[in-house]
């Protein structure tokens, strides 16, 4: 196993208060496995991503335990972390466009990074522009300054840097969203070569748009409102789906290839709740056609079927 | 970065033209006869008034047509002419200017540089820690805001009157010849040290505030955030938040040149230091007009020097410039 | 969020920002003396009132006297009168110059931005002080409102570069385009769309503003070229230097018209740090 999230409960601190983005997440992530994480804008994707490599203020870390490779991740703590960032976690950021220093090279700037993490750049050379060559990037770019680069580049760029160190997990948040959709599916290819080629052993990866999830992902997550509403098998996710959330979500696209979280859910009346003052219990109650009284307690996330997880008290009952 | 430069270059020109349009055109277009107001105040005997009215209106070149006045006003600037100084009858003013211009630049330079290093220093210093942060910040803003005149005044009454260990008039000893000596050299230090002391402590102020402001806005910025994703030392992060965070400021540095330069006129006035400011203030209060114009123009021309300065070092230190990727920041 | 909600939300924030507050507070307190002051002044600040010369704080003269026996209360309550308005004045004029200029270059943009901008970055590198001086040099009679008029004519550009980005930037978001593409008139756009977005930026615009043009004024005051039958805080300095206020050690006499000014400067500075904290939840302390 390469991931065990236990309990993970992370909240925002304001000044009104906390937002609770999210409650209570257990879920595992297999050796190899490329896990889509989905949900409408909000849900607390990346709030997940995040807390699992840089946990910082305003995020609060409330309670949960990380284990990578059976090896507990601090990830409570900033300095204890860093051992870990990068050679057994590491992460593609949403804002990749912007993420290497404007002012240096990119050679130098990887350089640097790699010494800093007491790594040397000569040994590691040959293997980056192995990479390079992956990914199609010309091995100039080692000499350009990011801002020679385009969109595309950047992004793929930054995939390589990420994963030099071959991490345990990669967490890839919305990689593509930025993208025109020709290049989309090249760089949500490229990524499940790395993972064929082991530059990574699993993923983790972030997106509103299910259409890539389809071509690429092993297994799809969804979150609702900061809570885990569903883990299954892409295939079994697309063609039957246990949640009442899953579905609405699944049936409300008209076709593949649309971004859901750009419409409102048609037909799923409300809006998703504010974070900051949650309903207890199922979040997705005010919105959910079929619930009942049980519903006013946190459904667990339980395994219904073998590697299908539903936190759904209906779909329990319906089981028991 | 040769449209970067070539964009720069067209705004120093226009600008000198403006100012150079600007001094022309004051004495002629304000109300009132300068000429004959200069005199009024110079109280001559009236057939010495007479002659100094026809000298006057001739070294302003009022008898010729008004197009033409402004043809020669170039030329005679071109060839360093910029009239007759009254106050110091008759050196001709480019010769007084360029007496001054030995000391402000003594003043000015070591002020500018070093407060914009200690300012850089201190603020990328507060910038770690909430501890200095409390102490710097409130003490670069008392400073930014506190007038340069004022500042000299205290110092000068403090460490030159209370404790008495400063001079707090002129370059040098009235009693003292110039020469070369230790002695000499200790004097004119001295002299200096509490001019350069106020400049030094209003720069660094807002060089500090400005500092610290950046560098925090650095150390937000998505590059930072991914260095520390990726487990990168709180060192390499910070090197590079301050580097570049270093390179707006020195953008600022230009911008903030004029009021620097309005801030060393006010210092040589508390302390007699016999710059282009302390000039000014006896021009002003001799109604000396070509003096006033000349110091105008000088300290226009220094400001656009040290922009133009300052622009080369930013190319050489920027390397997007260098790339020529940069977008318009003029 | 409806207007009524963020006009809450920003006094929520607004009365809990200890900078605001600190800035507020410094700021009210000289302003209410200018107010006060003059009733609580006994002489006109011109008068020649202590035969004894140069005097210090006394129960009868609460700031000394100057070295011609001029009660220096008096000259500093009328003074501070004199930077209030010019800060207010000047300020308002620099601002007001500055955000139609940035703004017609924002949301104009081509041609018009082109020749607006090239004239605020001519004018940004001139040294106002100059200019300023040479004007008011060849002025016979200055008023304090000639003073306040130059002073922002010439300090314009900082706040028209800085509107003309934000303009920029609104211009371009989505809100704008569609109420663009609705048919909305220019004008509709621009006071119902673009105007409450900017505000912020127009309040922070005006305080740093109000800032430069008292230290602008303070400044030519000091080197003779402040108004020509007016007391005011720059000029109280220059007369305390030339008449050997430092060598007499008359430190009563130069000590608060700086000390008023720094204070007042100082706290609009802090104010508009705390001012940005209270718009921009990004830089909220939490
Ligand atoms: N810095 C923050 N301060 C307060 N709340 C935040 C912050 N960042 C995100 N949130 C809240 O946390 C929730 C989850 O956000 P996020 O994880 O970014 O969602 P997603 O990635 O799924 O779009 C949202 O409701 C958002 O409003
Ligand atoms: S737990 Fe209840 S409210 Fe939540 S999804 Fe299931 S039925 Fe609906
Ligand atoms: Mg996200």
């Amino acid at each position: 196993m390469s991931l065990q999230v236990e309990h993970l409960t992370v909240y925002y601190q304001t000044l009104r208060g906390d937002v609770q983005a999210l409650e209570d997440a257990t879920f595992t992530i297999e050796d190899g496995e490329i896990m889509g994480l989905a949900g409408e804008s909000g849900c607390g994707k990346t709030t997940l991503g995040h807390s699992l490599i840089r946990l910082v203020p305003p995020m609060r870390y409330v309670r949960g335990k990380v284990k990578i490779d059976s090896e507990e991740l601090p990830i409570w703590g900033m300095e204890e972390m860093n051992p870990f960032r990068f050679k057994k976690i590491s992460i593609i950021p949403q804002y990749a466009m912007n993420a290497m220093n404007p002012t240096r090279k990119i050679g130098k700037m990887t350089e640097e990074l790699l010494e800093s993490r007491k790594v040397s750049f000569s040994d590691t050379l040959p293997e980056l522009k192995r990479r390079l060559d992956m990914v199609e990037l010309t091995h100039d770019v080692m000499n350009m300054y990011p801002i020679e680069l385009s969109g595309g580049m950047k992004q793929r760029m930054v995939m390589v840097l990420s994963t030099l160190m071959d991490p345990t997990l990669l967490i890839a948040d919305e990689i593509t969203s930025a993208l025109d959709v020709s290049t989309q599916k090249a760089v949500a290819e490229m990524l499940v070569e790395f993972r064929n080629r082991e530059c990574c052993n699993s993923v983790m990866l972030i997106t509103h748009d299910l259409s890539i999830l389809y071509q690429i992902a092993d297994t799809i997550m969804v979150m609702y409102a900061g809570q885990l509403s569903e883990k299954a098998a892409t295939h079994t996710m697309i063609h039957s789906p246990r949640h009442p959330y899953t579905k609405l979500l699944i049936s409300s696209l008209p076709k593949v290839g649309v971004k859901y979280a750009e419409k409102r859910l048609k037909g799923i009346p409300g809006s998703p709740p504010l974070l900051l003052d949650p309903p207890i219990g199922c979040r997705f109650r005010e919105r959910c056609p079929v619930a009942f009284d049980k519903c006013l307690d946190v459904p667990p996330f339980l395994e219904i079927e073998k590697d299908h997880l539903v936190a759904c008290w209906k779909e329990f009952e319906r089981d028991a | 970065m040769r449209r970067y430069f070539s964009r720069k270059l067209l705004i120093y020109i226009l600008t000198f033209f403006l100012a150079v349009t600007i001094d022309w055109l004051i004495p002629r277009f304000m109300p009132g006869d300068p000429v004959q107001n200069m005199l009024s105040r110079a109280m001559l005997r009236a057939d010495a008034a007479e002659v100094m009215y026809g000298y006057y209106t001739k070294a302003f070149g009022l008898d010729v047509p008004i197009g033409q006045q402004y043809l020669n006003f170039w030329n005679a600037l071109f060839h360093g002419d910029l009239g007759t100084s009254v106050y110091m009858f008759p050196t001709p003013v480019t010769k007084v200017l360029l007496r001054a211009v030995p000391y402000d630049i003594f003043l000015l330079i070591p002020s500018i540089l070093l407060s914009w290093y200690a300012g850089n220093k201190f603020g990328a210093y507060a910038a770690r820690s909430k501890w200095l942060d409390n102490t710097v910040s409130p003490l670069g803003y008392v400073l930014t805001a506190t007038p340069y005149m004022w500042l000299g005044i205290l110092l000068a009454w403090f460490f030159g009157i209370v404790l008495g260990k400063f001079p707090i008039a002129g370059a040098y000893s009235f009693n003292l010849v110039p020469h070369l000596s230790w002695m000499f050299i200790w004097d004119v230090l001295k002299h200096w040290f509490l001019p350069f002391a106020s400049l030094f402590l209003v720069g660094f102020g807002g060089q500090a505030i400005g500092m610290r402001n950046m560098i925090i806005y650095e150390l937000e910025a998505d590059y930072s955030h991914y260095l520390e994703a990726l487990g990168a030392p709180r060192s390499l992060v910070r090197k590079y938040a301050f580097r570049n965070a270093v390179l707006p400021q020195i953008t600022g540095l230009a911008l903030s040149l004029g009021v620097i330069v309005a801030g060393a006129l006010v210092t040589e006035v508390v302390f007699s230091y016999p710059g282009i400011g302390y000039l000014l203030l006896a021009a002003i209060q001799n109604q000396d007009y070509f003096l006033i114009q000349g110091c105008f123009l000088f300290i226009i021309i220094g400001v656009l020097f040290a922009n133009f300065v300052i622009d080369i070092v930013y190319l050489l230190i920027d390397p997007r410039t260098r790339t020529g990727m940069m977008g318009e920041t003029a | 969020m409806s207007e009524d909600k963020k006009i809450n939300e920003f006094l929520y924030f607004a009365l809990r920002n200890k900078k605001l507050r600190i800035g507020l507070f410094i700021v009210l307190f000289f302003l209410i003396l200018t107010f006060i002051g003059p009733m609580l002044a006994q002489n006109d600040p011109f008068d020649y009132v202590n035969p004894g010369g140069a005097e210090p704080p006394s129960s009868e003269y609460l700031f000394g006297t100057t070295f011609f026996g001029q009660d220096v209360f008096a000259q500093f309550v009328y003074g501070l009168r004199a930077t209030f308005l010019v800060g207010l004045l000047g300020g308002g004029i620099g601002t007001l110059i500055g955000v139609l200029i940035g703004f017609t270059a924002g949301y104009r943009g081509g041609i018009v931005d082109e020749l607006l901008n090239m004239l605020t970055n001519i004018i940004l590198v001139i040294p106002v002080l100059a200019v300023l001086l040479i004007i008011a040099a060849y002025l016979e009679v200055r008023t304090i409102l000639i003073e306040c008029m130059i002073i922002g004519l010439t300090a314009w550009p900082w706040t028209a570069r800085a509107i003309r980005a934000q303009t920029f930037s609104l211009r371009t978001r989505e809100f704008v385009d569609l109420a663009r593409l609705s048919g909305m008139k220019s004008s509709k756009v621009i006071f119902t769309e673009i105007a409450p977005n900017m505000m912020s930026y127009l309040v922070m615009a005006f305080i740093l503003q109000f800032g430069g043009a008292i230290l602008n004024a303070a400044t030519l005051d000091f080197i003779g070229l402040g108004p020509t039958n007016a007391i005011s805080l720059g000029l109280m300095m220059q007369v305390a230097v030339l008449w050997g206020a430092l060598q007499l050690g008359s430190w009563w006499w130069f000590v608060p018209p700086g000390l008023a000014i720094t204070a007042i400067v100082g706290a609009l500075y802090v104010m508009n740090v705390g001012l940005d904290e209270v718009f921009n939840p990004k830089l909220r302390e939490m």
